[in-house]
């Protein structure tokens, strides 16, 4: 099956836009979380939520509603009058669909361009990550009132695409022999999934570690904390993206074995990706047992989880282009 | 090991749910007794300390550091070469980490220690909990607490119904609940209701789940083999009949060589497609023998392709690669002539750019001496698709267009009889350095080629074959890894998605035809949700739309 060249160019432009769009939102997200009250009141909110409960039961019951009593909170009653500021992130979010949507034609325009499911090199693999990342924040937005952080979130995104786009690129192509099975399909999907996912509660982690600092010295990091939500919904934020993406990750890895039997003659061979995938894995499996154990709840839980991204990361580049290994499949150089 | 133990098993909303401090006071208290006892203190203070969550964690992530050298370095069941190289780049240190077992590190001492312990605590922390888990199946729900206002989420209302009707369309809403129904004081009467019990099932499959898996691993690194072999796509044959006669060989602990399940191929062709010069399909048609057709004597057929192995007998075949086996042929000034197919080694497995060595001895020389002046070998690369630059030969694609060998030939003394092992891609460089070893001609050739030499030798180059590098795996204790994957993976679904909760109703009467209803409810892992489904049933059972 040839390759279709015209798809395969309006997928490139339409990846481009998206990029650009993304940045725009982001711009749009900057000025909701600098001059929005929002910000504030939400925290502020949180923190009073908490106070009340917590007088009547223990420590943990407040934290656990906190997100799901903000939301109470926010739609009950008569709202106040938009904000301008709260009207910049609605247009940011209308602006985050639009590139979503751009974003996911540039990959149904390469899938249909070149036959095949869109996830067979690493530029690939970077687009449907970032993708999944996205999908996943939007998804969030829904349940919980932070909005206001979508620039963190965009940030990163932004800088894989643009790498994605740039360093990785490769043109559209038929696959090799080696990745010619549906469990291409499989694996990648559910291995780029967990890692876009995963992408939100490292974000989450990072900013609820600058949460935590600045409540032990409230000097630290002062004016930005203060617009950050409770550490208690960065947490449970973290917790519940990170529950959703680690069986997934654990299939995708399920999934590489199972392919690795029948493609490089045995299941599990100590390859530096699979290595990596097996670190990470481990890695996030701390992370779920540290918040039931006393004493790593909290900050510890949360540099596990960001440990567990860099891992993630890790796998993507450094296993990728600079170890040699079987998955060099990147397509790059 | 697991994010919810049972010493979370009380009342108190969100008990801590930790278990992990009872080490120190039984220390404290053991002090004085006598040897044997604290003998068995110490004992039981290591278990515990082992099994405590804590040490888990510890030791999960010194499994997850211990693993990362075997990323960043280079390791032997890998790439034997790879390490031989940094080991000598690197002196010292290289010798050290060897000796540290920083090449091997999936077999040494420290990172098998490592995951025997993290076994160990797992066991330990598994033992209590299922010992507890078969105890709580019969359990009953616990009392309604007196307050339930204190619980996380609560609502109440005033009824006309009275208190029997509301306990009746409790006990028809909660269907699927675990329910305990009590009377109380002063005529009212209460449900405590519980679900979820799912979750702590899950939670020790995915244990038990991981547990066995590690160990059918570990039984799999005793028992199984793989062996690498090259066999020229022209009708050649292999049987792995012994390990000789492959070309590398990776026994697991327990085999020595002597028992391999016997499967003999015979490579008849292979086939690449390509698609814009892309590379689509690679496929060899083969035949093979193994357990009853060994004896009879028949083939079968079979179409070999990447990703897709033969699975026979308990043993899997594989197509790992391919590469090309130039063939050149050596006319001696006598008019004797050798003509050797040797498989060059692809160094860029993308355009299958190869390099290689075939070595030629004159036919009929009995002097040793004469015959150390007068060894060939014709070195260099040769590209399926040539691409010049300047004058050096690489490769455009891996099509086989134009053949072409950029060769140089040697003269002299090829070493092989030094008693050193030769690799049959290389020669001596040793023999060059000492001048023993000559290169007396250095051409690029096409097919149809060759070279004249000074003393009238001709090297022709005449043509090209394919290999084929194939792999036999052989491994039983595959399918239970699988088995247990299975059920690690069901298990964690369950643990993680699965919410254990607890919601109570309490119906008082309140004077004439009035009744109130409280309900209450409480998550006893994470709360996240529980919201959302409380507020559901809690409408239900108080009667609001
Ligand atoms: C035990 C075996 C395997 C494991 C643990 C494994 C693990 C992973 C992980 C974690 C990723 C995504 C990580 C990242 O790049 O950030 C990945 C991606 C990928 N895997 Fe695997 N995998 C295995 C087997 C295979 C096999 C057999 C193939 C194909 C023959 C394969 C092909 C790919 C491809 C094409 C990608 C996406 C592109 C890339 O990142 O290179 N994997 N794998």
């Amino acid at each position: 099956m040839p390759i279709n060249e015209t798809l395969s160019q309006y997928s490139d432009w339409s990846y481009t836009t998206s990029v650009v769009i993304y940045i725009l939102a982001m711009v749009f997200y900057m000025v909701e979380q600098s001059f929005g009250k929002r910000g504030k009141a939400v925290a502020e909110r949180t923190r009073n939520r908490q106070l009340v409960t917590a007088g009547a039961g223990t420590d943990d019951t407040a934290t656990q509603d906190a997100d799901t009593a903000t939301r109470d909170a926010d739609t009950a009653g008569p709202r106040p009058p938009r904000s301008r500021a709260e009207r910049f992130g609605r247009m940011g979010v209308a602006l985050t669909v639009l590139a979503l949507l751009l974003h996911g034609a540039a990959l149904v325009l390469r899938g249909v361009a070149t036959n095949r499911a869109p996830w067979g090199n690493m530029y690939e693999y970077v687009m449907i990550t970032c993708f999944v990342a996205v999908v996943a924040w939007l998804w969030l937005l829904r349940k919980h009132p932070v909005r206001h952080l979508s620039t963190f979130v965009l940030l990163p995104n932004v800088i894989l695409m643009f790498i994605g786009g740039t360093w990785l690129y490769s043109e559209a192509a038929p696959l090799q022999p080696a990745l010619q099975s549906y469990w291409l399909i499989i694996h990648v999907a559910a291995a780029a999934g967990a890692s876009g996912v995963f992408l939100i509660p490292g974000v989450a982690s990072i900013l609820y570690l600058i949460k935590a600092r600045n409540e032990s010295r409230p000097e630290k990091f002062a004016s930005f904390a203060s617009k950050l939500p409770a550490k208690e919904v960065l947490d449970r934020i973290a917790y519940r993206t990170t529950v959703f993406a680690f069986p997934v990750f654990t299939f995708g890895v399920l999934c590489g074995a199972v392919w690795a039997e029948a493609a490089w003659g045995r299941f599990w061979g100590w390859d530096p990706k699979e290595t990596v995938a097996f670190i990470a894995w481990v890695i996030y499996a701390a992370y779920l047992h540290s918040r039931a154990t006393a004493g790593w709840r909290g900050n510890r839980a949360a540099v596990i989880n960001i440990l567990g991204f860099a891992a993630t990361v890790f796998n993507l580049f450094f296993v990728n282009l600079v170890t040699t290994g079987l998955h060099s499949y990147a397509g790059v150089g | 090991m697991t994010p919810e133990t049972p010493a979370s098993d009380d009342d108190v909303p969100g008990g801590d749910p930790a278990g992990d401090t009872a080490t120190s006071d039984t220390a404290t208290r053991t002090n004085h007794r006598t040897p044997l006892r604290k003998a068995w203190a110490f004992v039981r203070n290591t278990w515990r300390g082992l099994t405590s969550m804590r040490t888990a964690l510890i030791l999960l992530f010194l499994l997850a550091f211990a693993a990362l050298p075997g990323a960043l370095l280079p390791q032997r069941n890998l790439n034997e070469n790879n390490v031989n190289e940094y080991i000598s780049e690197h002196g010292w240190w290289g010798r050290l980490l060897d000796d540290l077992g920083f090449f091997d590190v999936y077999s040494s001492v420290w990172f098998s220690a490592i995951y025997l312990l993290l076994m160990v605590s797992i066991i330990g922390c598994l033992v209590p909990r299922t010992r507890d888990y078969l105890r709580g199946m019969r359990a009953k729900p616990v009392l309604t607490p007196r307050n339930l206002a204190r619980m996380p989420h609560h609502e109440r209302t005033t009824t006309g119904d009275d208190v029997e009707s509301v306990m009746a369309a409790t006990r028809s809403r909660l269907r699927g609940w675990r329910l305990v129904e009590r009377e109380e004081a002063g005529g009212a009467r209460s449900i405590s209701a519980e679900r979820g019990y799912l979750r702590e099932t899950g939670n020790l499959l995915f244990h038990f789940g991981l547990l066995g898996l590690v160990i059918a691993f570990a039984g799999g690194a005793l028992v199984k083999y793989e062996g690498q072999v090259i066999v020229l796509a022209d009708g050649s044959e292999f049987c792995n009949s012994g390990i000789y006669n492959f070309d590398s060989f990776y026994p697991g602990i327990w085999v020595d060589g002597t028992e391999l399940n016997e499967l003999c191929v015979r490579v008849n062709d292979f086939h690449a497609e390509f698609e814009a010069g892309q590379p689509v399909a690679y496929e060899a048609g083969i035949d093979y023998q193994s357990g009853e057709d060994l004896v009879n004597g028949t083939w079968q057929p079979y179409d070999l392709a990447v990703n897709s192995p033969l699975r026979t007998a308990g043993d899997r075949l594989y197509l790992l690669g391919h590469g090309f086996a130039p063939t050149f042929t050596v006319t001696f000034p006598d008019g004797e002539s050798r003509t050797h197919t040797i498989q060059w080694r692809p160094t860029d497995q993308t355009t299958l750019l190869s390099e290689g060595a075939t070595k030629f001895e004159e036919p009929g020389i009995t002097d040793p001496v004469e015959r150390r002046q007068s060894q060939l070998a014709v070195t260099g690369l040769f590209a399926p698709t040539p691409a010049m630059h300047g004058n050096i030969l690489s490769s455009a694609g891996p099509q086989l267009t134009n053949p072409t060998a950029a060769v140089d030939i040697m003269r002299g003394d090829l070493g092989v009889d030094s008693g050193r092992g030769q690799s049959i891609f290389e020669i001596d460089q040793s023999m060059v350095d000492e001048g023993r070893l000559e290169r007396v001609a250095r051409e690029n050739l096409e097919v149809g080629d060759s070279v004249t030499l000074d003393d009238g030798t001709r090297v022709s180059f005449d043509g090209v074959e394919r290999f084929v590098s194939l792999q036999v795996s052989h491994d039983p204790t595959q399918n239970w890894v699988l088995g247990f994957s299975i059920l690690m993976f069901a298990g964690l679904g369950a643990s993680l998605f699965i919410k254990r909760r607890r919601l109570w109703v309490r119906a008082t009467p309140d004077g004439e035809r009035r009744t109130v209803v409280e309900v209450g409810g409480l998550a006893r892992t994470d709360q996240a949700g529980y919201g959302e489904e409380f507020t559901r049933i809690a409408a239900d059972l108080l009667g609001r739309k």
